[in-house]
């Protein structure tokens, strides 16, 4: 049996791996060797807990037991899921981590003096303060990552849900989980824990409903960073270091994506969460709705204003990934490569339905890295660049966000490129895109629309090149 | 008078708020979906916690209320563990660079 005084150093030191797990992650040179950090500092905390316990009598099996279930079930998902279902599985991993706080919160609740918490009806207080809390952001965790599987995975409509006196009820509900909390603490009733869990289930099922699909990088990086709080406040509870640090560590991870997300579309934090977006201004988008004469064209123009190219830039977006297209992108990439026609990809930071999602595409494709870029390196490049080839994205290429101070996305970031010499743009229809506003740039003289399937197009422009 | 310990853990946590800051935002954007599932996976430590539950229970009874939402938990975070860890290994392993010899 390993002493409390040697193990704390132990999980010291796996609080330590896991840091180095994430700096790993500043390069892909240094990245897989984070991840092994990573690995190694799990199995550190799980050899020292098991070794301070030292009770091995057959509730170790049973531990074992269920810990290769879960593991065998783990590694399956991770060697079948494709790339392009990334943001569903980790949404779907955050509500395990939150549904696996407020296990481990009710067995602590049930049994504290498992954990040295004190008695059944009688937890010291500090610990009941912290367990609650892990307890309550878990269970938010979780039923808002279900919420926004469903929503990725298309089981549910992406579309905001809103009804009317939506925000002051989630206001009612997240003061009265305030104060349940702090009834709890002073009267130690399990049904008000009981209480406290519905609550919270409800309200994160309630925060996220209105928020629509497109802002899902903002809600999953939301989500992350919950999870990590909520382990951080398990952590508290279990005096653990190793819990705590990783708590920190990813609830400020998931914190710092949220922002970048945000800024990455101009809205404010609030803003999104808030929700409703997207539904509100499609009225809008329909005024000004006179027909504007669009250019469209098929694959042999494409071909042949790239063949004629001597620098092409990629703009690709989530329909990319709908159309699972970024094989036949590669490919007709290589087809213009062999033609020395300088090609780079321009990645939007929301491009996509997770922050970085894009890029893993398009590695999965093989395409290395070093061609990849993202808007504030790529943007002045636009200017020069003969033709961009805008494949599934929407949005963000909106040149209205630069001009039209009354647009909703007025002030949002977006790629220049109306700059370029000649834009493709592959879409499937002329209809707006998430934010319910039309696109300046399908009406512009260079741009030419190539309505198709994007997979399609791209091989048929392959094969006319 | 002596410190309470909450406050160390305090100290552990706060710091480790602004390691985790400093950290991610040197984390190049191109990984940040390797990044959420390795954070995934690395939240998942909070096994040690389901394990404690699971082993609590006494010698004539593994299984007690506590002890099965221990074991439950076990599970639940082990999916996200191997998971976690192996689908970022499957992702990073597709990180490649551009081939020189061309």
């Amino acid at each position: 049996m390993l002493s409390a005084n040697l193990s704390a150093i132990f999980y010291l030191i796996s609080g330590i791996l896991f840091i180095l797990a994430l700096r790993g992650l500043s390069s892909p040179e240094t990245s897989r060797q984070g991840n092994f950090f990573g690995i190694l500092g799990m199995i550190i905390a799980i050899t020292v807990t098991f070794l301070s316990i030292g009770n091995f009598s057959n509730g170790f099996i049973v531990v074992l037991i269920f810990l290769l279930i879960g593991g065998l079930i783990g590694a399956f998902i991770a060697y079948k899921i494709p790339m392009t279902a990334m943001p569903e599985l980790v949404a779907g991993f955050h509500s395990l981590v939150g549904l696996a706080a407020v296990f481990v919160a009710i067995a602590a609740f049930l049994n504290p003096d498992a954990f040295n918490l004190g008695s059944p009806g009688n937890i010291k207080l500090g610990s009941l303060i912290e367990m609650s809390i892990g307890a309550a952001v878990g269970a938010i965790t979780f039923s808002g990552s279900i919420i926004a599987f469903l929503k990725l995975q298309g089981i549910m409509s992406g579309s905001p849900i809103t009804f009317k006196g939506q925000h002051p009820l989630n206001a009612i509900i997240l003061i009265s989980i305030f104060i349940l909390i702090y009834l709890l603490c002073s009267t130690q009733s399990s049904n008000l824990f009981w209480i406290l869990l519905a609550a919270s289930f409800l309200i994160g099922f309630l925060l996220i409903i209105p928020i629509g699909g497109a802002d899902m990088p903002v809600v999953i990086s939301m989500l992350n960073s919950y999870s990590g709080w909520a382990a951080a406040g398990i952590g508290f509870t279990l005096e653990n270091t190793a819990l705590i640090i990783t708590g920190a560590l990813v609830g400020s991870s998931g914190a710092i994506l949220s922002y970048i997300m945000c800024k990455g579309m101009n809205r404010s934090f609030f803003n999104v969460i808030l929700g409703g977006f997207g539904g509100t201004e499609q009225t809008a988008s329909k005024q000004n709705k006179e027909q504007r004469p669009v250019k469209s064209g098929n694959a042999d123009d494409a071909a042949f204003l790239m063949k004629n190219a001597s620098s092409v830039i990629i703009v690709p977006g989530y329909g990319m990934a709908v159309a699972q297209a970024q094989h036949a992108l590669r490919e007709m990439v290589d087809t213009l490569k062999k033609n020395d026609i300088k090609v780079s990809y321009a990645i939007h930071p929301v491009a996509g339905r997770m922050p970085g999602h894009m890029n893993v595409l398009l590695a999965e494709a093989n395409v290395p890295y070093d061609e990849v870029f993202e808007l504030e390196e790529i943007n002045n490049d636009f200017a020069n660049a003969d033709v961009a080839f805008v494949i599934g994205a929407n949005d963000v290429t909106n040149p209205v966000a630069k001009t039209d101070p009354q647009s909703p996305i007025y002030g949002m970031p977006v790629l220049d490129v109306e700059k370029c010499k000649s834009v493709l743009f592959v879409k499937r229809s002329l209809s707006p895109g998430y934010a319910g506003i039309d696109n300046d740039l399908f009406y512009k003289e260079n741009t030419l629309m190539l309505f198709a399937d994007a997979k399609k197009m791209t091989e048929d422009i392959t094969k006319n090149l | 008078m002596e410190i309470d310990p909450f406050i160390f853990r305090l100290s552990i946590f706060i710091l480790s708020i602004f390691i985790g800051y400093y950290v991610v935002w040197s984390v190049t954007p191109s990984l940040h979906t390797p990044l959420m599932s390795v954070t995934n996976a690395i939240s998942s430590v909070i096994i040690v916690g389901a394990i404690i539950a699971g082993l609590a229970g006494n010698s004539d009874s593994i299984f007690n209320t506590s002890s099965i939402f221990g074991f439950v938990a076990i599970s639940l975070a082990a999916i996200n563990i191997f998971g976690g860890f192996l689908v970022t290994q499957r992702m990073l392993a597709m990180y490649k660079k551009k081939k020189k010899d061309k």
